[in-house]
């Protein structure tokens, strides 16, 4: 397989999370877009470290580190999300706006 | 590079500013709006939530709060495998790594035992 | 395949792994030492006996100083190596051990050591848990110490994540303040955002140069080296995303929207280790990356950083104006002064890297205090920090307001003070690279800023009988002593710089290829 079909995949991907992101109110949502985007940078990645061969394992050991980081940082948003969900019972980000210059 | 080099750059930010800008003039202009509940639930996977983010209710915390430590826990596996397939080569020296490894989850893991964040009941 | 075991010389990274090895002490210590409800809930609360003006969970704050101790004294240990021998990589090229990455580490801990002083203190009044704050200050700290030694753009993501995480739940410390949940929602979700953009440079970087490594056998470096310039946009694309990534964690102008908000919210001692740490932290590496492995680079992606700083000077001055909220001015202040460090970024030559050093460090010795002074005067929920509240404070305290004058007017850039200083030297380096219009651009943001520090201290010292409620200090001892010491250095870097200047000239070599 070509590795143009590969990152035009990633970058389709990354592209819809982008606009998930711009696009959505809900926070858990925009999680999910964000999630999506580092998906398409593992994509990317992987792709990359095939068309090297050998040399480039440097790639999908990365995606590796990627997959943990991203883990963790869901790990702190949804506990953000829940904090906030306790207090508001919801997580419109339209609505956060108790400070505005 | 040189300034002729950036050309394709410049072409690519143009066509992809014109397309976002066209589809999103298009959308605004072309399709109805119809606010349906469906589109207004958080998980838009044809599932209905039977207590939803939306919804006014209290919705049981405890599952959020195993759901992040699974999460955070589970994901170290990742690192977990390649170690067992590449075992063999890396021998003592790949042990003591995961050791030090495994023993940082561990402190973690005493952590959130102490605080309770493991009990299932009030 | 065969492998090779890598040689590990664990010296390159010890102070990261001494602050590291502390925060798991000190969160082990939280749970099992002393009596708290065993409890993650917040309604349950934290309400716990008898704290005294120093709490009666002291061993905590002191472990923490202890890790920072250790930590400085590894660092300094690493200097002496790297004077003798010149500067070398570890971890098969991944870790940079040079001078640079000693002189960031030691500026880091001093700012973390300050923030626990003031944690603790502010921790203790407003009766909220102490080990996870504590723990995660240090973490973040080894996160922008790794910022600042790493060779490769894979240790360079995950110190970034390693602070920003730490850094995302330390915003929203206070969970009853309903602004700073709002703040850490806000931060979180832009700064995730960012930090995609950031991992996409690198994928297109790797693609491109086949590696992620900077000095290395078959890096970045020998890369462009070796490739002809008409084949490097990929290369080129990559630095640009990774610009946007690290502009974002310094504040610059068009990835500036999440700085007002996360400052406003956090506790006051966070805002002031974020403005501090996070700053020094990704200039760190933006010049490691930017000045040093993509030097040869520097005609197409100079135009870009020029236009960011000329952008961040100005509009992160003119906003500031306008801000009736002393913490969101504060905010645009710093982004102002991202902007002036940009300038010593375009310069690409030693007395830039040494100016931004040098800046950073002075910048963020009084930034930490001016926040130290907005939280002692800010009450339980911060709620008296608009520019009003201010007002009458020269009567009722009139050294903390001759204090608080001294660090605007360092924030303003007037001699004698150690930020003018600093805004001579980065300028100076940038008119020696040439770019003496960006320098002027900066003199007019200087002048616009010097508006609003002013407006600070008219209305301190304005003795008028509309005083609604006098200005009222509650501060213990170490509130005063990191005052005090905030003060000090800005006073005296004002007057006697040299030395400190002499030590960023001597931090501006690299490890190379």
């Amino acid at each position: 397989m070509p590795i143009t079909y590969l990152l035009i995949l990633s970058s389709m991907l990354f592209s819809i999370g982008v606009y998930g992101v711009l696009a959505r109110q809900n926070a858990v949502l925009i999680l999910l877009s964000i999630e999506l985007m580092l998906n398409a940078v593992n994509i990317n990645l992987v792709a990359f470290s095939a068309m090297f061969g050998a040399e480039g394992v440097a790639g999908q050991v990365f995606a590796l580190f990627i997959i943990a980081v991203a883990a963790a940082e869901v790990g702190v948003g949804l506990a953000i999300v829940i904090l906030i969900f306790r207090n508001r019972s919801n997580v419109d980000v339209d609505e956060m706006s108790l400070m505005k210059w | 590079m040189s300034l002729p080099d950036y050309l394709p750059i410049l072409f690519l930010i143009i066509l992809s500013t014109v397309f976002a800008l066209a589809s999103m003039l298009a959308a605004s202009k072309l399709t109805p709006k119809r606010v349906t509940e469906a589109k207004s639930q958080p998980y838009e996977s044809g599932i209905v939530p039977e207590t939803g983010l939306d919804d006014r209710e209290r919705f049981p915390v405890k599952f959020y709060l195993v759901a992040m430590l699974f999460i955070i826990f589970d994901i170290e596996t990742v690192f977990l495998y390649p170690w067992a397939v590449a075992y063999g080569d890396l021998a003592l020296f790949g042990l003591y790594e995961m050791l030090v490894f495994v023993g940082i989850l561990l402190v973690a893991y005493a952590y959130v035992w102490k605080r309770g964040g493991l009990e299932w009941a009030e | 395949m065969d492998f090779v075991a890598p040689k590990i010389a664990l010296s390159g990274i010890a102070p990261e792994i001494a602050l590291a090895a502390t925060a798991l002490l000190v969160l082990l210590a939280d749970a099992f030492i002393g009596d708290r409800p065993r409890t993650l809930r917040p309604e349950h609360g934290s309400a716990r006996p008898g704290s005294g003006i120093l709490g009666n969970r002291w061993h905590l704050p002191l472990l923490s100083l202890i890790g920072f101790g250790a930590a400085v004294y590894l660092a300094l240990d690493a200097w002496d190596r790297v004077d003798a021998t010149g500067a070398t990589t570890q971890f098969s090229g991944m870790i940079a051990v040079d001078g640079f990455s000693v002189f960031v580490k030691i500026t880091l801990a001093v700012f973390g050591a300050l923030t626990i002083l003031l944690g603790h203190e502010y921790l203790v009044r407003r009766d909220l848990e102490e080990g996870e704050f504590f723990a995660l200050v240090l973490f973040s700290v080894a996160g922008m110490m790794l910022m600042a030694s790493s060779a490769d753009l894979i240790v360079t993501f995950l110190a970034l994540e390693t602070f920003s995480i730490a850094l995302y739940v330390l915003v929203g410390y206070q969970r009853s303040r309903l602004d700073g949940q709002e703040a850490a929602m806000k931060y979180f979700l832009l700064g995730a955002f960012s930090s995609t953009f950031f991992l996409l440079g690198i994928a297109l970087v790797f693609g491109a140069t086949g590696s992620t490594n900077l000095y290395g056998e078959g890096g970045i470096t020998s890369f462009l080296a070796t490739t002809p310039a008409a084949d490097l946009s990929l290369l080129v694309l990559g630095a640009g995303l990774l610009i946007v990534g690290l502009g974002f964690k310094v504040a610059a102008v068009p990835f500036h929207m999440w700085t007002p908000d996360a400052y406003q919210g956090a506790p006051s001692p966070v805002t002031g280790f974020m403005a501090a740490g996070s700053k020094l932290a990704g200039f760190a590496a933006l010049l490691r990356l930017l000045d040093v492995v993509l030097f040869p680079l520097r005609w197409d992606w100079r135009p870009l950083v020029i236009g960011i700083a000329v952008v961040t000077m100005i509009v992160g001055s003119i906003l500031a104006v306008v801000q009736d909220d002393i913490k969101r001015m504060l905010a645009y202040s710093s982004i102002a002064h991202a902007g002036f460090v940009f300038t010593a970024v375009i310069a690409t030559n030693d007395r830039g890297i040494s100016g931004a050093l040098f800046y950073l460090a002075t910048y963020g010795l009084t930034i930490v205090g001016a926040f130290a002074i907005v939280a002692v005067l800010g009450g339980p929920e911060e709620r008296r920090t608009r520019v009003n509240d201010f007002r009458g404070l020269f009567a009722a305290h009139p050294l903390l307001a001759g204090i608080l004058t001294l660090l605007m007017l360092s924030l303003a850039g007037v001699p004698i003070t150690s930020g003018f200083v600093a805004k001579l030297v980065v300028f100076g380096a940038a008119v020696e690279a040439g770019y003496t219009w960006v320098v002027v651009v900066g003199a007019i943001a200087s002048a616009i800023a010097a508006f609003f520090y002013l407006r600070i201290l008219v209305v301190m010292y304005m003795v008028d009988a509309e005083v609604a409620e006098e200005p009222k200090a509650v501060m213990g001892p170490l509130s005063i002593g990191v005052i005090g010491l905030s003060a000090a250095a800005t006073l005296v870097l004002g007057l006697f710089w040299s030395p400190l200047i002499e030590l960023a000239e001597k931090a501006t070599f690299f490890a190379g290829p």
